[in-house]
């Protein structure tokens, strides 16, 4: 088995972070130099305004480069059997030319990460990540016919997503890319290049994902900019795609859940059914990490959970404690990730709520503080826990996509 | 619906599934108990290694089987006869030799004898506390449940009852290395070396790695259990198999040799049997392995079945062995260099000092077999002559150390590790290589293979703190349990561990018998 660190790049003690293979073109459009290391590459957080970038999310065509996310080639005779036994969901039902959102535990059910899943053939899966860990996909190998490899580094990733990204792709010249269903990925040839496009994103629009050889990245960003420079597309840093992700009700690692293998202390691991995932667990396939632990939660029931919340007011509840009444002196929630939605017009947020608290339409109280001019100001807003996602288009699912 | 037609099926007939098969039978279940070879005993099986010599494969003295144990099992009812108890051990180098029995030495200074009675007698209060600990089922850490609290709270107990000064001391050594220990309390490097060889016997570990005072106080503790010592049985340990599986069968157990678990049935997430490799599946709602633990997750039940966090453990689990045997066949008795001929019945040690042992230690680090093994010899026929035609005579030795995998090649490191073994003989029994008629010498992968023991180790895997106890052999394994509904272990892998005891038999019985099916 390869570990796949064979990165072109000059030795790491001179430059800890690496360039991904679109950097020359990010640098050159970073208006105020805002970088921030993901995953041992430097990557953008702030092009331009971070309103400018999320308005064209939802209006216009955005492109963000998500080559650090991590990636592992998933190969051999008990490939589909491994990832079953790895993952919550039933991979046995995932078609070739598929992908599937998917979170994994460890024994005790707690999530490890979350990620997704492309089945290119029978034998021939790749699993992109948040975060490395080869170090439990090849424990997790012991008893399979299995190869696992990362291969984050040879492969470039876009995401393009917005109301007019089909349209871009198209003028491209990816003919019939309006025919992918979300959740579908195609192979397509353009000026003898390979892409191929995944019907996949984080923002919960209409969008897709680009994956190519990195010597292709710089031709394809510039062929897409000229393709979209009609529909305003421009590319985003990854401020504005967290904006979009809370409207979509999508988690974020190290946001939202931690991953257990990096939490220490008690009740600080979550697990799927915690998170409001029990969809993604399918505890009738055959045993899978952390099964025995899910089917004792399920069964004495769930003491926290996260949900939705909208609340009262304009004013973003980050990291706002919550309270069952506003003079309680015990907290019984917080939340984890918070924002006034422009596009819903709603002041929302995603948060860990204790029993009995996260059921549906429940009244909360959300301690608000609000750093003014360097004074501190308090305000108690009521919540009520409100289904996910907040914002959820038709165009998401539309195929074809309306050109716009 | 599954109709079981066992209530527990014994994966193994080692002595501990023996051991283990009689109490459930006693305890009214339905028992069967399989075996992939054609004699039961596992380590303990009589084996002819060449026409008309016998040896078992691994143990060649009875030491810490409990005078209860035998009482309980009702073996003298079924065949258990001694050739000889209590026998001495003598520490033999070309130039001098002491004999040990207890705390008793002679051939030594009157210092170093009154000094060997002092450590022996503390060492032997340790052994008991230690033997309390190991003759009950562990305790679960972070477990609310009342035995195991209770459990933890009585091994506490029982330590303080030691006294204070006793406590300190207790909690001083068992850390520490043999090596300095024994050159702490002793002077004559013989005596050293005795202490040494029965800290390392069939570990993977020279006398300076640390934790073996806690591998010479689990191995005492085991001998605090029988006022016979070292005893040879008539028919050698395999004779101590034999009578396991009579009285056994007597108490209703069945036996199934030459019957090879292909793998452990499971369905909807509960073990319902065994599958054969002839095809035949068997059916019950509990298995016990007493099989290695490595050898019953991995390859008999399948990682499909476990977590990986629990498989990361399994894969961890420290079992490769290091120890090797060698068996003799003699046309005549040697002469022991200036010592009477009676005395080549005493368990010999051939490690003339802790320096030497340690050396011997080193090769197996480097993928080599000892240039000068150090050697735990016996010629059992001095006792028991039916194990030799008339007139000669075997000769049994365990030797340390060759490593697992060795840089030779196995045929070539075997041979030399012979040479070295018989070269060594010949210092303390001159003339002793010139008549042999038949010699066997089985490497640690000959062991793995002969005895179906994953790494050969001698305890099915290393005796060490994190691998002792209540973590034996690894946390959502011990107490004799498993992940999975219906399986549970039984072998030397479990507490207290390896060692002709039956314990770990014994304690997985009574675990078993607790838990709901």
């Amino acid at each position: 088995m390869s570990t796949g660190h064979d990165y072109p790049s000059p030795p790491h003690f001179r430059k800890p972070l690496l360039d991904t293979p679109f950097h020359e073109r990010a640098r050159a459009l970073s208006q105020n130099d805002n970088f921030v290391p993901w995953s041992g590459y430097t990557t953008v957080d702030v092009f331009t305004t971070v309103e400018q970038e999320y308005f064209a999310i939802r209006n216009a065509a955005t492109l963000y480069d998500l080559t650090p996310m991590i990636k592992y080639r998933v190969v051999g005779p008990d490939a589909e059997r491994y990832l079953n036994r790895l993952v919550t969901r039933d991979v046995r039902k995932l078609k070739i030319g598929r992908v599937s959102y998917v979170v994994w535990c460890n024994d005790s059910g707690h999530i490890l990460d979350d990620g997704t899943i492309f089945r290119f053939a029978d034998q021939d899966f790749r699993l992109c990540t948040a975060e490395r860990q080869l170090d439990w996909l090849l424990d997790s190998a012991i008893g399979f016919d299995v190869v696992v490899e990362e291969i984050t580094a040879q492969v470039a990733a876009l995401s393009l997503q917005g109301p007019t990204s089909c349209y871009v792709l198209k003028k491209f010249g990816l003919v019939g890319a309006e025919q992918i269903k979300p959740f579908e990925f195609r192979e397509f040839q353009s000026a003898g290049r390979t892409i191929m496009v995944s019907r996949t994103g984080f923002t919960g629009d209409l969008g897709y994902e680009l994956w190519m050889q990195p010597e292709h990245a710089i031709a394809i960003w510039d062929a897409l900019v000229e393709a979209g420079r009609t529909r305003g597309i421009r590319a985003i840093g990854s401020q504005a795609l967290n904006l979009a992700r809370i409207e979509a009700g999508f988690l974020m690692p190290n946001i939202d859940f931690l991953s257990a293998e990096h939490t220490i202390r008690m009740h600080r691991e979550r697990t799927p059914l915690e998170l409001g995932l029990d969809w993604l667990v399918d505890l009738g396939k055959p045993h899978f990490n952390g099964r025995r632990a899910l089917l004792r939660q399920k069964a004495e029931g769930l003491r926290r959970m996260l949900v939705g919340l909208d609340i009262e007011g304009n004013k973003p509840a980050h990291n706002a404690l919550l309270y069952a009444s506003p003079r309680d002196q015990r907290e019984c929630g917080f939340i984890t990730s918070a924002m006034w939605s422009p596009t819903c017009k709603r002041n929302i947020a995603l948060a860990i709520l204790d029993a009995p608290y996260f059921e549906m339409g429940r009244r909360v109280h959300a301690d608000i503080y609000l750093h003014r001019e360097l004074v501190w100001e308090r305000r108690m807003a009521a919540a009520t826990v409100v289904e996910r996602p907040f914002f959820a288009p038709d165009r998401r699912r539309l195929t074809p996509p309306a050109d716009r | 619906m599954t109709t079981h037609a066992w209530d527990v099926i014994v994966i193994g007939a080692g002595h501990n599934g023996l051991v283990c098969a009689q109490h459930l039978a006693r305890a009214g279940q339905s028992v069967l108990v399989l075996e992939a070879g054609s004699a039961v005993g596992g380590f303990a099986a009589a084996r002819e290694f060449a026409p008309g010599f016998k040896a078992a494969v691994g143990a060649q003295l009875i030491h810490q089987f409990s005078d209860q144990s035998v009482r309980e099992l009702q073996l003298e009812r079924h065949g258990l006869r001694w050739a000889a108890r209590k026998l001495s051990t003598t520490v033999v180098t070309p130039e001098r030799s002491v004999r040990i029995l207890g705390g008793q030495v002679s051939g030594t200074s009157a210092n170093d004898a009154h000094a060997w009675a002092h450590l022996s007698a503390r060492l032997d209060r340790y052994a008991q506390f230690l033997n309390a600990v190991q003759s009950s089922c562990p305790p679960r850490l972070g477990s609310t449940d009342f035995q195991d609290r209770w459990s933890l709270l009585k091994m506490g107990l029982r330590l303080r009852l030691l006294g204070r000064r006793d406590m300190r001391e207790f909690l001083r050594i068992v850390g520490m290395n043999v090596y300095d220990l024994a050159t702490d309390e002793l002077a004559d490097p013989l005596l050293q070396a005795a202490l040494g060889m029965d800290a390392i016997l069939g570990s993977n570990f020279g006398p300076r790695a640390p934790g073996t005072v806690l591998t010479l106080l689990s191995r005492r503790a085991g001998e605090t259990t029988s006022a016979n010592g070292y005893s040879l049985p008539i028919g050698g340990p395999g004779a101590l198999a034999v009578a396991l599986a009579d009285a056994a069968q007597a108490a209703g157990v069945t036996l199934r040799t030459d019957a090879l678990v292909a793998r452990i049935a499971v369905e909807e997430d509960r073990v319902v049997g065994v599958d054969l490799a002839t095809g035949e599946r068997l059916c019950a709602p509990r298995v016990v392995s007493n099989v290695d633990p490595r050898q019953t997750f991995l390859s008999l039940l399948g990682t499909a079945h476990l977590d990986t966090g629990f498989v990361r453990r399994v894969d961890h689990f420290r079992q490769r062995g290091i120890t090797a045997k060698l068996h003799l066949a003699l046309g005549g008795l040697p002469t022991l260099q200036g010592l009477e001929p009676s005395r080549l019945g005493d368990r010999l040690l051939v490690a003339p000092s802790l320096d030497y042992i340690e050396r011997a230690f080193n090769a197996s680090k480097y993928g080599e077999v000892s240039s000068h093994p150090a050697l735990e010899v016996t010629v059992p026929t001095i006792h028991d002559p039916s194990l030799a035609p008339a007139g000669q005579h075997v000769l049994t030795a365990i030797v340390n150390y060759a490593a697992f995998d060795t840089k030779a090649g196995t045929s070539a490191a075997r041979a030399a590790l012979l040479q070295n073994t018989l070269a060594t003989l010949d210092a303390v029994a001159p003339g002793l290589s010139a008549r042999v008629l038949h010699s066997e010498l089985l490497l640690p992968s000959d062991l793995e293979r002969e005895c179906r023991v994953t790494g050969g180790h001698w305890h099915h895997g290393d005796l060490a703190f994190d691998q002792f106890l209540m973590v034996r052999p690894f946390p959502g394994a011990a107490q004799y349990d498993s992940p999975l509904q219906g399986l549970y272990l039984c072998g030397a892998g479990s507490h207290p561990g390896g060692g002709l005891t039956g314990l770990p038999g014994r304690l997985a019985a009574e675990r078993i018998l607790r838990s709901r099916p």
